[in-house]
């Protein structure tokens, strides 16, 4: 397994070598997805705490660090840092309100919603970073200021947060606290008979969460240069950050990238071949679909399936 | 009993819930190394107290003192950390975990390292006889197998008052006679016992001392043969008509 992984990267470090510009394109979706949902995988897949409005995290760290960065001329190399502080101090905020007062299953999917929708409307309507109009970034090409001329070092920073949040995963389910984010998710009040302080970890797995999350907004902004409080902040990417994690296997290292691999082609190749003549939507429907086919045949996910398979072959 | 013995004291806890008195002014005292039988027909709010003394619920009135430290508000897991353990009387395990990461979860409360609780885990599933399922999912255990699991998750937080939520109701004759003398060799370790129990069998010969309940009351608290025998107890479960047979 080790090798499996070690060979994997050495290849996607490789790949740009030979993929044209389109192809780096459809790869940096893809690790950017897998980015973020790895980072909702810790609230939302390990714990189990299902946060449908991650779209905030990434709206509140594309904000800051473009805002910063324009207005203050603060390289967003840092900026991601504080974007990512500002989305953890929200986090904590939704963290307390939903866990302190115990809100569990589509209460807690609800309060993440209306928080995100909150931030939606109030950048909507905030002149200063721009209002319904957006926020523009003038694309200056220096990577001082997180902007690249060539699509491929898009391609690598991707790549990069994409492992380091894999890693950061992976080190957590390693330890004390990942068992116990996933005895949360198994029984609560079980876990408070252990001796578990189930309000600090859930506070701590969300905290994380979305300090990744913000991270990633940085990314966002800079790779798209616009920001529009409907797209940054919509429930949409809260979906687009959910639903990877889910089809890949929620709960597991390996799940988000594996749905990342499968669902930002299909939504790409959606895109390109539905994107005109009134039929921008039709890749919603194929998420729709798959996602029933997941629940139904692979309720785990794509990757626990894909190991017992692999198990089974091997044996 | 001088106050360096006196493990639990709990003194006039009440709890209601709407119209129904579930427990009134209840108190009673546990000494270090004692199995407490706790006793009573259904209803009689045994499990209510359990809820009250891991912290699961909080009292409407009275103390409890755990170690001469007063527990009344502290949350289920900071009295767990304490050394107050307890066991649900609808077993409750993880289901998709394994037998080992189930218990593992329980004994991560002293042994933060991984690997040490782990080893803690391991040890403790063999004491309780379920080494050949370790490796197996608890969602696929017999009941008599998830009793024994519940009681080896408690006891892997290494707890000095085990608080015991019927882990035999369902199992059959042998299966409490394996449970009887494992929660023996459990309180000849050194870990004192709380047991709420219908197998009047196994508790009058695992308890040391047994309190009854009975619409939320102790009626009766004392020696297993004193209470056996004694009138109130059994007009509580059975009837006035058989404490005075003459009568009816």
């Amino acid at each position: 397994m080790k090798w499996l992984v070690a060979a994997a990267v050495v290849v996607l470090l490789a790949l740009p070598a030979v993929l044209n510009s389109y192809a780096v394109t459809v790869f940096i979706f893809i690790f950017f997805y897998a980015f973020l949902g790895q980072a909702w995988n810790i609230v939302g897949g390990y714990a189990g705490q299902l946060s449908a409005g991650h779209a905030a995290f990434v709206g509140i760290g594309a904000y800051a660090s473009a805002l910063l960065s324009v207005q203050a001329g603060l390289t967003p190399w840092i900026g991601m840092l504080v974007g990512g502080v500002l989305s953890a101090a929200l986090g904590t905020v939704v963290g307390y309100l939903g866990f302190r007062f115990g809100l569990r299953g589509f209460y807690f999917v609800l309060l993440t919603v209306a928080f995100a929708e909150v931030c939606r409307i109030v950048a909507l309507n905030t002149d200063a970073v721009g209002g319904a109009l957006g926020y523009y970034i003038t694309f200056t090409g220096n990577p001082r200021q997180f902007q690249f001329q060539d699509n491929r070092a898009y391609y690598y920073v991707a790549l990069g947060l994409m492992l380091v949040a894999t890693a950061v995963v992976a080190g957590i389910e390693r330890r004390r606290f990942g068992a116990y984010l996933i005895a949360i998710r198994e029984d609560e009040s079980a876990c408070e008979a252990l001796g578990v302080d189930t309000f600090r970890y859930k506070m701590l797995a969300m905290v994380v969460s979305s300090f990744l999350t913000g991270v990633g907004g940085t990314f966002y902004a800079f790779y798209l240069f616009s920001l529009q409080p409907n797209a940054v902040f919509g429930i949409p990417l809260s979906v687009e950050i959910v639903i990877r994690p889910i089809v890949g296997g929620a709960g597991t290292v390996l799940g988000p990238i594996l749905g990342s691999f499968i669902l930002s082609p299909l939504a790409e190749a959606a895109r390109v071949y539905f994107g005109q003549g009134g039929w921008s939507g039709v890749h919603l429907i194929a998420y729709g679909l798959l996602l029933i086919a997941v629940v139904l045949f692979l309720p785990q996910g794509a990757y626990p399936a894909l190991r017992r398979l692999w198990i089974r072959t091997s044996a | 009993m001088t106050s360096a013995d006196r493990l639990l004291e709990v003194s006039a806890i009440s709890k209601r819930f709407g119209g129904v008195q579930a427990v009134r002014d209840l108190s009673f005292d546990m000494a270090r190394g004692e199995v407490l039988g706790l006793i009573g027909p259904n209803g009689a709010g045994k499990t209510t107290v359990f809820h009250l003394l891991s912290g699961f619920l909080a009292p409407d009135g009275g103390s409890i003192h755990f170690e001469g430290r007063p527990i009344v508000g502290l949350k289920p897991h900071a009295i767990c950390r304490l050394g107050l353990a307890r066991t649900f009387q609808i077993v409750r395990p993880f289901p998709h975990l394994s037998v080992l990461e189930n218990v593992r979860v329980g004994a991560l409360a002293r042994r933060p390292g991984m690997a040490d609780a782990r080893s803690r885990a391991r040890a403790v599933i063999e004491q309780v006889g379920l080494g050949p399922k370790a490796d197996h999912a608890a969602a696929g255990l017999t009941l008599a197998e998830r009793k024994r699991l519940e009681l080896a998750r408690a006891l892997a937080t290494e707890p000095t008052l085990l608080l015991l939520d019927e882990v035999m109701a369902g199992l059959n004759p042998t299966e409490i006679e394996a449970i009887v003398s494992l929660v023996r060799s459990i309180n000849r370790a050194g870990v004192s016992i709380l047991l709420i129990e219908h197998n009047m069998r196994a508790v009058m010969t695992l308890s040391h001392r047994i309190a009854v309940l009975s619409f939320g009351e102790k009626l009766v608290e004392g020696e297993p043969s004193r209470v056996a025998n004694h009138p109130r107890v059994i007009e509580a479960y059975l009837g006035e008509e058989y404490v005075h047979p003459s009568a009816g």
